[in-house]
Formats: structure tokens, sequence, C-alpha cells
């Protein structure tokens, strides 16, 4: 696979070539597809061996009719080598579900929360996985491309 | 009298009171922004603080998912309507990185002057709303004044005062009119004095200072753990400012300092803020001068793509009139892909992550908000705190409901 000029792309396949599925760097943004499977563990790596002391932004992107479903999408950035990296990983629709990078970027918290509202995708070990942007009684996952627009959902009455 | 408990013994004692949970918001006339805080508190110490966002939500990426690239620029508007153009500026800047084009000079100074213009009002509302939730109503007015000048300009050039949906993929809506830099300087050198007496009458002022200063601290550690950027990062001691460190449009050519804190409290977030300001209006009158040397030119990229051909074209010949009509039915087609583009908003870091498909309507428009991120370490920045210090810590994280909730 080619690191297209990105020392993280490089460092990445040097020290984790398994772990690599794709690697492209469309419109300069290095991206790598990464194993869902080893994602804790190779985002640890980058953090602390790469130095992408911060999880910028985290996403979903619902690819329906393709296989795996889902995509995770983390953007890394590093202020020391002024460095961005973007990490993918698939999810499939079922089991919907991908570990959480929560204890290594606070910051996690609650975009895993915003994607597991607005997705449905579990994140395993995440220290409060509840909705965030929707109510509690909300039936569904609304960004899912399969969930109709116009549907209209019940309304509630204050909590407390 | 051994048996004679002493007043002193009284008011030594551990006065232990029970915890009491208070719900704050979601619409409280302190805070502006629409958010519900529970608070556990100890008498008037806070223990703990759970926040509850999403009151705003309107789905602004399902939104974005059913229409063309262009309809979703007025909804970027709505994100931080303080400073709207610079959500259109983020959105507009991704999709030509997806679509490969490079906008005219011209466009890119305007639109860095629009840019400077929005992040100056977002920063008056934001320190001149402070003054107001801390009780002085003086220099509150003093930056809606201020403000009220830079919507004026921004009036002039977009022609909407605060939804401005002036920014086009490719360039703008149109160029500024010729009288525009004269009025702006001449406005300019209204919203200075103004800025001065703001200073005057806040920054060092013993009540406004007290609150302030050593409250809602945010080490640098804790501010890149939950990825904490623009003033509330910079006041921590970090210079990161994407307009240096990674520029966009026209900032490699213009000359700017950014302004860093020491501690991280809310001091130096107002200090930075304040700083900022003086920085936008040198920069505005910078991109001034550079539109006056320029002089008229095109602000629209020529690409067939994006522009819709010239009126004149579409009545009278065949190609242009069905160039216009796929334009307006069916949108611009952007080819497959996916690309991040982050820019420098008021607020830090405000990202568009776009991903096509190849058709006409977008895949995933994701907004990267700076407020929600800014907003998670809250607790972290107010446990052991008093009631009173959630004011002013929350004015300065400047929680903006349309961007965080989207």
């Amino acid at each position: 696979m080619e690191d297209f000029g990105s020392p993280a792309l490089r460092r990445l396949l040097e020290a984790h070539p398994a772990a690599v599925l794709a690697t492209h760097a469309q419109h300069g943004d290095a991206t790598a597809l990464v194993d869902a499977a080893q994602v804790v563990e190779l985002m640890r790596w980058l953090r602390d061996a790469l130095g992408f002391e911060m999880l910028i932004d985290l996403t979903a992107v619902d690819h329906l009719g393709r296989a795996p479903r889902f995509e995770v999408v983390y953007h890394l950035y590093s202020i020391a080598h002024n460095q961005r990296l973007r990490v993918k990983a698939g999810v499939p629709e079922s089991p919907c579900q991908i570990d959480s990078v929560a204890e290594l970027w606070s910051s996690a918290n609650w975009m895993e929360r915003e994607v597991f509202d607005l997705y449905g995708i579990r994140f395993r070990n995440h220290p409060d996985l509840r909705r965030i942007l929707l109510y509690e009684e909300f039936e569904g996952h609304p960004l899912r491309k399969d969930y109709p627009k116009e549907r209209r959902q019940p309304l509630v009455g204050p909590r407390n | 009298m051994a048996h004679v408990r002493s007043l002193d013994d009284d008011l030594e004692k551990d006065l232990h009171t029970e915890h009491q949970v208070l719900n704050m918001g979601p619409s409280h006339p302190a805070t502006h922004g629409t958010v519900k805080f529970l608070i556990e508190l100890d008498g008037e110490t806070i223990i703990d603080l759970d926040i509850a966002v999403g009151y705003l939500h309107r789905g602004f990426e399902k939104e974005c998912e059913s229409g063309t690239w262009y309809q979703a620029i007025p909804y970027t508007d709505r994100l931080n309507y303080n400073s709207a153009i610079l959500a259109n500026i983020g959105y507009c800047l991704a999709v030509e990185k997806l679509l490969g084009l490079e906008t005219p000079e011209r466009c890119q100074w305007l639109r860095t002057l629009a840019g400077e213009l929005a992040r100056l009002a977002d920063h008056l509302t934001r320190c001149g709303a402070a003054c107001l939730e801390l009780q002085a109503m003086t220099p509150f007015l003093y930056g809606i004044e201020a403000r009220e000048l830079t919507w004026d300009l921004m009036e002039m050039l977009c022609g909407a005062r605060v939804t401005s949906n002036y920014v086009r993929i490719g360039g703008v809506k149109h160029d500024m009119a010729p009288s525009f830099p004269g009025v702006c300087r001449a406005h300019i050198a209204k919203i200075r004095p103004l800025l001065r007496d703001y200073e005057e009458v806040v920054t060092r002022n013993r009540l406004f200072v007290d609150r302030l200063r050593g409250t809602g601290m945010l080490s640098k550690e804790d501010c890149l753990r939950y990825a904490v950027t623009g003033p509330l990062l910079r006041a921590a001691g970090v210079p990161l400012d994407l307009r240096k460190d990674q520029p966009y449009l026209r900032y490699a050519d213009v000359d700017f300092d950014v302004p860093i804190g020491e501690v991280g409290d809310n001091y130096d977030r107002y200090l930075v803020c304040v700083e900022e300001m003086q920085q936008s209006l040198r920069i505005v009158e910078q991109c001034l001068a550079h539109l006056e040397r320029l002089g008229p030119g095109p602000v629209n990229v020529d690409d067939p793509r994006v522009r819709w051909p010239a009126k004149g074209r579409v009545f009278n010949a065949m190609e242009e009139l069905i160039q216009q009509f796929k334009a307006v039915t069916e949108g611009p087609l952007v080819p497959a892909g996916e690309a991040y583009q982050a820019i420098e908003s008021a607020n830090g870091e405000l990202g568009f992550y776009v991903v096509s498909d190849g058709s006409a309507v977008p895949c995933k428009v994701r907004c990267r908000p700076p407020s929600l991120l800014n907003l998670q370490p809250m607790p972290l920045m107010l446990r052991g705190a008093l009631l009173a210090d959630l004011i002013p810590t929350f004015d300065f994280i400047n929680m903006i409901g349309g961007e965080c909730d989207r």
C-alpha cells in the first residue's frame, strides 16, 4: 500500500501493515481504512507514538447497500507536527458495534454518543452511552439512509 | 462552665448540608443559549454537573442529505448565527475541495474580509453578553452598538444582517459595492473608540476581574484531551490558530498576531477575545487595501459545473439555456470522494466533512461544531466552584445552540 507522501501514513504502514486495509490521499487528506477489531490498539499507538494528541472529529457514514454498511470516521490532529490524519473503520449492520476510544481521548465521549444517537452504532466500553441530541423516547436513528425524513414521532411531555 | 457551648464552637462546626439538584435551563435569563444544566450542589458549591444539549436540534445533516449541494448553504447560516459567513465559507471550501476548484483572488479577499467582520460580530456578542449576564448593562450597550455597525457593513455587503447566505460554491453572491471600502473605513473608525470605551469600563473593573480571574480554569492538557479549540485553547497558552497554522483563503498574505493567555481562566479568555477583535479590524483594513489594489475582476470561478451562465446568453443560446435548466433543476454534480476542510471560526475549529457518491445530492455533510466540543469539559471547569462561576464560564465558552445542536 502507498503512503502518498504522508509521514503519518508511512509510519502507520511500517508499524502495523496487517491492520491497514486501504489508504488514499484524495484532495490531500491522508486516509487509512483500518481493521475495526484493532481500532483502540491502533489509536493508542497513533496517539502515543505519532503524537496525535487531539481527536478533532468523530462521525459515521451510512453506505446503504454496501458491506460493511457503516463507516466510523476519525479525524486526528497533531499540533506538534501540524498534521492531520483520517482513520476509518467499517461497521456491519449487525452486530452494529465498535470499540469506544473515549478512554484515549475524552473528546470522543459526546461525539460517540452523537453517532450512537443518530446512526445507532453502539460503542463498546463507552462510559455513558445515552442519546445526546434527541430524547430517550425517540424511535429509530434519523441519519440512517433508510429513515424517512417525513416520519413523525410522538411528542413527549416534560419529564420532571 | 463546661456544659454551655460557646458560640465559637457552633460556628466552627462543619455545616454539612444535603446535596441538592438544581435544574437550570433550558431557557434561563442568565445564559445565552438553549441548554439545560442539572447541577448537584452542596450549598453554593458545584459538586457535579450534567449538561443536556439538543434543544435546538433541527436535523441539519439530514436536511443537507435531501437537497442539492447548493441548497445546504442557507442551512449553514443557521449554525452559528452570530458569525454566519464563517459557516458559509467552511462549507463552500469543503465542497470546492471535492470539486478541485480554485476561486479567483478577488473572491478570496472578499471571503476573508466578510469572515473577519463575522468574527468581530461574534466576539462582540460574546464579550457584550458576558457583561450583561454579570449585571453590567453599559459595556453590553457599547458592544451591541459596535455590533450594529458591523452588521450594517454586512447588510451592505450581502443584503442581510444576520443570516447572510453570501458565499457560493466557487465564489460569492456578488462583488462589494464601489462605495463599500469608504463606508467600511468610516465604520471601523467608529468601532475602535467603542472598543476602547468598552475596555476602559471592563478590563480593570474590580468586580469584573474578581468574577473572572481564576474561574472556569481548564489546563492545556485537558484542552487537548477534550479537543477544545479557539479562544479557549489559546487562553490556555497553546498558540493554535488555523489561520496561521494551516492558512486558507488569503490569511497567509495578511499580517496579524495570535494572542495567547497564561493560565486558561475566564479572564484570559476575555483578554484573548478582546485582542482578537483588534486583530480582526487589522485584517479587514488589509483586505480593503488588497481589494482596491486588485481592482474589478471576477468573483466567481468560471467553471460550468458550478457557475450559472450569464443571463444574456441563457435567453439567446440553446446550450446555455440547457446548462441553466440543469443547474437549477438538478444542481451541480460533485465527483465521488470525501474531503475535510477546517477553518478557524470565532469559537474554534469549524470543520466540514463532506462525502459525495457522484450525484447531485450530498451523501454526507458533517459539521464539526466547536461549540459542542468546547462545552463538553464544562463540568471539569466547574467542579468545586461556586454556582455564580457558572455564568461567566458559560459566557466565555460561548456555546451557540444552533451550532452545538445542529
